[in-house]
């Protein structure tokens, strides 16, 4: 105690880690309060894509904010990259998600017509068949109906990139806290004390970046932040000849010739376990749409918790009650990591109305306003 | 570089990225690759740099390599078999088609 800082972040994760990088930047002193190893932590567990397709169908300004981020990424990933030395594998060059089925087909077009629409025609994709596919990637199975696809998606090594930016925000002085289970954050005479299973932390502004702990943690701060858990199980394979020309889902090839099988939603609650008959319907559907994929080995396999807000679109909270508390949480930490060390930075260091990010606020959840929205 | 304890002990015939080689039967075929000095036995994927047997025990997967069409087995705990086709893998194992 005695540091007064000017920002502390709660959360050392994907989001938690970009913001203090952003707001550092801006030349603000930053404590980043960081979890356990053991804890859920989505940043540790997730796919890796930064993916644009389907985001925000149902919510226009989720869609132009995920675009939004799409085009920001070449340039944060530069300079990220160039600050750190560190290769966290970006590659922006295309995405396929696949449709095994007409139905799934029909579906996935509907819904990015949609998130064209809502982003006035600059999200950009082509729903191809299956000869268009095959022409494409040859070892797509016949079986599979045909896929969607989107010059704006990519993907990371999403580990390399959560090291990488706990390099560069160290780098830009933010003090870095691990192993701190907060136990209250305090309002007190427009400043804010966060005390932890150690220690106490003081600063004029606090932004909750605690993933599934946000909402426990918003409480004391006037906030409601309903999140809840999604469970994803995710494969990996041995190390395979190079075939797939970019990102894809629920297939995905890493840059070292790896294959992440995934893609499964489970209503679970706190429960991070791998199942075997998930595992076993998440291989057979790689292997319908890839059938040369038969005789790999699978190496390991893990469940990861997805952080879920009740409409699935991230919240970005200002509270009401307490000036300079702020709480984020977003399922799509990679994807919007530029946006997180960009513009969300520079909302949360000038307090400045932004009316896009206000579309965001939790305030939608409220039982007042939920009328408004379906 | 290494010399077998026990001597006389029957040999066999294996395929060493197709030729043929005799090796002592019983024994794994990582301690064969050793043996012949069939080095190094992979070329990693990303890099490409040389591996050979490490751990011995199958713990380490230094010794993947390709046996009877089947990519990235751990050659330390396969036993050789008169008439195996060992292959040295170079990357990334190939997909069988």
């Amino acid at each position: 105690m005695g540091t007064v800082y000017d920002t502390i972040i709660v959360g050392g994760g994907l989001v938690g880690a970009a913001l203090a990088c952003g707001i550092a930047a801006r030349g603000r002193l930053v404590a980043v309060v960081d979890g356990d190893d053991r804890d859920f932590r989505a940043s540790r567990g997730n796919f890796g894509l930064v993916w644009v397709q389907g985001k925000g169908a149902g919510f226009p300004a989720y869609a132009r904010w995920t675009a939004m981020a799409a085009k920001y990424w070449p340039d944060f990933e530069c300079e990220l990259r160039e600050t750190t030395g560190i290769d966290f594998g970006f590659r922006q060059n295309g995405g396929y998600d696949f449709c095994l089925d007409q139905v799934e087909w029909v579906a996935r077009s509907e819904e990015m017509s949609l998130v064209q629409q809502h982003t006035r025609g600059e999200f950009e994709y082509e729903m191809l068949d299956n000869t268009e596919l095959k022409r494409r990637i040859p070892q797509v199975s016949g079986d599979v109906f045909g896929a969607s696809y989107s010059d704006h998606d990519g993907h990371v090594n999403p580990l390399y990139l959560l090291r990488a930016l706990h390099q560069r925000m160290q780098k830009l002085g933010c003090r870095y806290y691990p192993n701190q289970r907060v136990i209250s954050t305090r309002p007190k005479n427009g400043s804010f004390i966060v005390k932890t299973s150690s220690d106490r932390y003081q600063a004029k502004q606090i932004v909750l970046c605690a993933g599934l702990d946000n909402q426990r943690l918003a409480h004391e701060l006037g906030m409601h932040i309903p999140v809840h858990p999604i469970r994803g199980q995710l494969l990996i394979t041995e190390r395979v000849e190079s075939f797939l020309p970019c990102a894809s889902l629920p297939v995905r090839q890493t840059m070292e010739g790896t294959l992440q099988i995934g893609n499964s939603h489970e209503n679970v609650g706190f429960d991070d376990s791998t199942t075997l008959d998930v595992i076993t319907r998440l291989a057979a559907r790689a292997v319908r749409i890839f059938p040369h994929l038969s005789g790999v080995r699978l190496v390991r396999a893990w469940g990861a918790l997805r952080v879920m807000t009740p409409d699935g679109v991230p919240i970005y909270h200002r509270s009401a009650h307490y000036p300079g508390a702020y709480a984020i949480s977003c399922h799509s930490g990679v994807t919007l990591t530029s946006l997180h060390a960009g513009v969300v930075a520079d909302w949360v260091c000038d307090d400045a109305i932004d009316a896009l990010i206000a579309e965001f606020s939790a305030e939608r959840f409220d039982v007042s306003n939920t009328s408004l929205r379906v | 570089m290494f010399r077998t304890l026990a001597s006389g002990s029957e040999k066999i015939e294996i395929y060493l990225d197709g030729k043929p080689v005799p090796v002592p039967a019983g024994i794994s075929v990582a301690a064969a690759m050793l043996q012949l000095g069939a080095l190094p036995t992979r070329l990693t994927p990303v890099k490409r740099s040389p591996r050979a047997p490490f751990c011995m025990m199958g713990v380490c997967f230094e010794c993947l390599i390709e046996i009877d069409g089947l990519a990235n087995q751990p050659a330390c705990q396969v036993e050789v078999q008169s008439g195996m086709r060992v292959r040295r893998q170079c990357g990334a194992g190939e997909l069988a088609s």
